[in-house]
C-alpha cells in the first residue's frame, strides 16, 4: 500500500522502521516536521533540544550507547552544531547515526543559502541525498547500516523541494526491530576520548576509511547510470534529479544516491559513454568540481546559476542559451509575459498578525529613537515597515554579543538588544553572561511570546512541555536572569506600551547590563481574541498615528481609518496610539 | 494517461492544504502517479501561500513548469493574478472572487487592481476563466471555511469523470462532524460549475 508523505515525513517513517530509538532536533525550515512527525512513532524517544549542537550531542550519545538515532536541523543548524560533528567523525560511534540537513536553496524561509554538501567534504562524512519521499524512506534505512558498517555519522540532504513535497511511499508490513538488551557501555578510552594522542591515531582511520567510501560507492545500487540518447549524460541528485529527468526524459544519467565520497569509477564508465557530460546542480559546483579534478571535461556553472533554485523551466532556459540541445517548452510563453506585465500587483509580504506582542514593543523601540540589534523569529518583522524598528539580523543568538560590541565600539546613539525567547534558550545565554562579565551597559529585551513561533509553533525550554507533550520544568526568563547575576531585571507586558516605556528609559538611564522580558503569549498560539474596537468616522482625524502600527485590519478609508472586526484581535494598541480617542471599544 | 498540472494559490488560512491534500489523494485514487510541492513559510503571516500537484502516469519534478499549468486555482483574486506566466492556452483558470487587501493597499499605499483588469488579463492568456462566489455559497452553507472545498467541487466539474473519488476523498479527509457540510459544499461548487 502506497502513502502520500512529505519527504520529511518519510525520512521519519524510514527512521522508524529501521529501528530509531532516540531523536533531536531544534526547529528550523524545512526540516522541523522530521521530528514532529518521528515523535509520533511508539516506542521512540523524540526532543527539541535548546539548539542544533546540544541536538547533535544528544544523537551522538545515543549511537556511544549502541542505540541508533535520528538527528535533524536545518542548513544553518549545521554550522552550530559543526565543533560536535567534527569529534563524531572522529570517534565514531556503536549504533547507527544519521544527521538530517536540510537545506534552503532559494532561501524561501531562511538567512542564506549555503550548500551543505560542502560539509560532507569538509568533516570527511558520506553524505546520501533522496530525490523523493521513497528514497528519503529507503536512504535512512541504508544510511544506519553505513553508519555502523564504516563506524560513522551519516549525513542525509534533503532540500525544501524535498521535505516539503508530498509524493508515494510503500507502506511496510513489517515492525520495526524490537529493542535490544541495554548493553554495558563500552569504555574505549583510545577511541572516545580526543585528546591529541588519540585523535592522532584516529585521523588516519578516517582517511582510510573514505577510501574505502569511495570504493563502496562504485558498487552502490543507489549510484546508478540510467542508459539512454548518449547526446548528453547528465550527473545528478536529490530535486536536481527531478527536474533534469523531466526535461530530459531520453537522456543518458548518471543518478547519485551518495553525493559523498563519489565513485569515480562509474563516473569515468558513465563519461566515456556520452558525448557531453552535464552537471545539473543546485548552488555550489559541487560534484562539477571534483569531477574536473577527475581530468573530465563537463558543462555545469558555465550554463546555471549558481544562486536560487533550479526548476524545470530554468534549466531548459539555461541549457537551450548554451546551444545544447533540448525540448523547447510546449507553449509559447509571449503572450503570458505581456499581460503578466501589463497589471501591477501588489505584494503580499509577511508581517506581524494583528495582536501579537511584538508590535507593541517595536513601537515603543521606535518612539525612542533606540539602534536595535535584532536576531531571528518573527520579531525580526519588526525591521518591516511601517515599524522599521530592528536594524541587524544575522543569526540566532547574535544580538546580544553585537550589541555589546556596539557598546564597547561607541555610538552616539541609544541601543539595546532583542531576542526572542525561544533563540534565547538556543544562543542566546552565553552572550548574556557575556554583557555582565564584561561589564556593557547593553539593555536585552527577551519577546516572551511562550513559544517558537517562527517556525510554526514548537515548545521549548521555557515552555514547560516537552515535543511528546509531557509536562516538565518551565525554566523561568527573569528568574535565569537573576540567577545569572542580573541586578535589574523587569518584566512587562508590551500591550501596556506606556509602562513599557517607562522600564526602558529607566534601564537606558542605568547604564549597567539589565535585562527586560516582555512577557505576552503568541495570540495565533493560544487563539485569544477579545472584542474589536471601533473607529468613530466622526472623530478620527486621518493623522495616521494607528497605520503606522502596519496591523493589517486597519485600513485606510476615503478620509478616515476603519477596523475590519474579523481580522482584529482586539489587542487595543490602536486605542493607545490615537491621539484624539476616536477609536473606542464597547 | 494525460498529465494534468494543477496550481492552487491563496493567501495563508484559507484552506489551500487541505483542498491540496485532497486534490492529491483523488489523484492517487484515480491511479494517477502524483507529487504534490508547497510553499508555506510564511504563510501563517498572511503571506502568499502556493501549491503545485501533479498527476500523471509518472511524475518526476513536484514542481509545475512556467506555461504548462492545466488548472490553475486562484482562492483570492490577486493570488490568481499572480500566477499568470505558468498559464497557457488552453488553462483552465477558477478565480474565487474574494478579495483580501494586502498591507500596502490598506495603508494606502498600493492599489488592488479591478476585478476586469485581472480577468482581461488572465483571459488573454487563457481561454478558460470561471468566476465563483465561492466565499459567499460558503457563508449561505453557514462556514466560510467551506469554501475550498466549493472551489474543488468546481474544478472536479472541470477536470471531468466520476465525482465519486473525490467525494470519497474529501469525506476521508476533513473531521467527522464537518463530513455533511463539505459533502454539501462540494456538491454547490459542482453546481455552481454548470450554471
Ligand atoms: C541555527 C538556526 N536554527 C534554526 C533557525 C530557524 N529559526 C528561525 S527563527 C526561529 C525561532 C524563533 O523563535 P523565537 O525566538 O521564540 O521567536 P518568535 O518567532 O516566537 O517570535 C527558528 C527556530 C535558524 N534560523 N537558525
Amino acid at each position: 500500500m502506497k502513502k502520500m508523505m512529505t519527504g520529511n515525513e518519510a525520512i521519519a517513517y524510514g527512521a522508524y522502521l529501521n529501528g530509531v530509538r532516540v531523536g533531536a532536533a531544534y526547529p528550523g525550515t524545512p526540516s522541523t516536521e522530521i521530528m514532529e512527525s518521528f515523535a509520533t512513532y511508539p516506542g521512540v524517544f523524540s526532543e527539541w533540544a535548546p539548539n542544533e549542537k546540544v541536538a547533535l550531542d544528544v544523537g551522538i550519545g545515543a549511537a556511544y550507547a549502541g542505540t541508533r538515532a535520528l538527528v535533524a536541523m536545518k542548513h544553518v543548524g549545521v554550522n552550530v552544531a559543526a565543533d560536535s560533528l567534527f569529534y563524531a567523525v572522529y570517534t565514531g560511534l556503536k549504533g547507527g547515526l544519521v544527521i538530517v540537513t536540510a537545506d534552503d536553496p532559494n532561501m524561501h524561509s531562511s538567512q542564506n543559502e549555503q550548500d551543505n554538501r560542502n560539509y560532507a567534504k569538509f568533516a570527511k562524512i558520506p553524505m546520501l541525498e533522496p530525490s523523493d519521499g521513497e528514497e528519503a524512506k529507503q536512504f535512512v534505512g541504508l544510511a544506519l547500516k553505513m553508519s555502523e558498517k564504516f563506524d560513522t555519522p551519516v549525513m542525509l540532504r534533503s532540500v525544501t523541494r524535498l521535505s516539503h513535497s508530498s509524493t508515494p511511499v510503500e507502506i511496510s508490513t513489517d515492525e520495526p526491530p524490537p529493542p535490544a538488551e541495554p548493553p554495558l557501555y563500552e569504555r574505549n578510552i583510545r577511541k572516545y576520548v580526543m585528546v591529541p594522542a588519540n585523535a592522532r591515531l584516529r585521523h588516519p582511520i578516517i582517511e582510510a576509511r573514505l577510501k574505502e567510501l569511495a570504493e563502496y560507492a562504485e558498487s552502490l545500487p543507489i549510484n546508478r547510470i540510467e542508459p539512454g540518447d548518449d547526446t548528453l549524460g547528465i550527473v545528478a541528485a536529490g530535486a536536481a534529479y527531478q527536474y533534469a529527468r523531466e526535461v530530459f526524459p531520453k537522456a543518458t544519467f548518471l543518478k547519485l544516491g551518495m553525493v559523498y565520497p563519489l565513485p569515480e569509477k562509474m563516473i569515468r564508465e558513465f563519461a566515456a559513454k556520452v558525448k557531453t557530460v552535464l552537471v545539473v546542480e543546485e548552488l555550489d559546483p559541487f560534484f562539477e568540481e571534483q569531477i574536473r579534478l577527475m581530468g573530465i571535461e563537463v558543462r555545469g556553472k558555465d550554463i546555471f546559476p549558481t544562486i536560487g533554485e533550479l526548476s524545470p523551466s530554468l534549466i531548459r532556459e539555461c541549457v537551450a542559451k548554451a546551444g545544447l540541445p533540448v525540448d523547447s517548452p510546449a507553449q509559447s510563453e509571449v503572450a503570458a509575459t505581456d499581460a503578466s506585465a501589463s497589471i501591477e500587483l501588489p505584494i503580499r509580504p509577511p508581517m506581524l498578525c494583528p495582536g501579537c506582542g511584538h508590535r507593541g514593543l517595536f513601537h515603543v523601540l521606535r518612539e525612542a529613537n533606540v539602534v536595535v540589534l535584532g536576531d531571528i523569529g518573527c520579531y525580526t518583522l519588526g525591521a518591516a515597515p511601517p515599524l522599521s524598528a530592528l536594524h541587524t539580523c544575522g543569526c540566532m543568538g547574535a544580538s546580544i554579543g553585537v550589541a555589546h560590541g556596539v557598546s564597547r565600539a561607541g555610538i552616539k546613539d541609544r541601543f539595546v538588544a532583542v531576542i526572542g525567547d525561544s533563540t534565547f534558550f538556543h544562543a542566546g545565554i552565553h552572550p548574556l553572561i557575556n554583557t555582565l562579565y564584561n561589564n556593557s551597559a547593553v539593555t536585552t529585551i527577551i519577546t516572551d511570546n511562550r513559544v517558537t513561533a517562527m517556525t510554526g509553533h514548537q515548545q521549548h525550554p521555557g515552555t514547560g512541555i516537552t515535543l511528546q507533550e509531557q509536562e516538565t520544568e518551565a525554566i523561568d526568563l527573569e528568574q535565569l536572569a537573576r540567577g545569572i547575576g542580573f541586578k535589574k531585571v523587569d518584566v512587562c507586558d508590551p500591550y501596556d506600551m506606556e509602562k513599557l516605556s517607562e522600564i526602558l528609559e529607566d534601564h537606558l538611564a542605568s547604564e549597567q547590563p539589565s535585562v527586560i522580558v516582555a512577557a505576552r503569549p503568541c495570540v495565533l498560539y493560544t487563539r485569544e481574541k477579545s472584542t474589536p474596537p471601533r473607529v468613530d468616522p466622526e472623530e478620527c482625524t486621518d493623522c495616521g498615528a494607528c497605520l503606522e502600527l502596519g496591523c493589517s485590519p486597519l485600513m485606510q478609508e476615503e478620509d478616515h481609518v476603519s477596523i475590519d472586526p474579523l481580522l482584529c484581535n482586539g489587542c487595543g494598541l490602536c486605542m493607545q496610539v490615537c491621539p484624539v480617542g476616536a477609536i473606542t471599544r464597547d | 494517461m494525460k498529465k494534468i498540472d494543477f496550481i492552487l494559490a491563496g493567501v495563508g488560512g484559507q484552506g489551500t492544504i487541505l483542498a491540496s491534500n485532497i486534490l492529491t489523494e483523488v489523484g492517487l485514487e484515480l491511479g494517477y502517479d502524483v507529487k504534490k510541492a508547497e510553499v508555506l513559510g510564511m504563510a501563517q503571516r498572511g503571506g502568499t501561500v502556493e501549491s503545485h500537484v501533479r498527476w500523471g502516469e509518472k511524475v518526476y519534478s513536484p514542481l509545475v513548469e512556467e506555461g504548462e499549468v492545466d488548472f490553475l486555482v486562484g482562492f483570492e483574486m490577486l493570488e490568481a493574478g499572480r500566477w499568470s506566466l505558468y498559464l497557457k492556452k488552453d488553462s483552465t483558470v477558477i478565480v474565487n472572487r474574494y478579495r483580501i487587501p494586502p498591507p500596502a493597499v490598506n495603508l494606502g499605499k498600493a492599489v488592488y487592481p479591478k476585478e476586469e483588469e485581472i480577468e482581461s488579463m488572465l483571459k488573454t492568456i487563457a481561454e478558460q476563466v470561471f468566476w465563483v462566489d465561492a466565499m459567499k455559497i460558503a457563508q449561505d452553507l453557514g462556514n466560510p471555511a467551506v469554501a475550498g472545498v466549493i472551489l474543488l467541487g468546481v474544478l472536479s466539474s472541470r477536470v471531468g469523470g466520476s465525482s465519486d473519488a473525490w467525494l470519497k476523498v474529501v469525506e476521508r479527509l476533513v473531521p467527522a462532524k464537518f463530513q455533511e457540510l463539505n459533502r454539501k459544499a462540494f456538491l454547490a461548487g459542482q453546481e455552481a460549475a454548470s450554471t
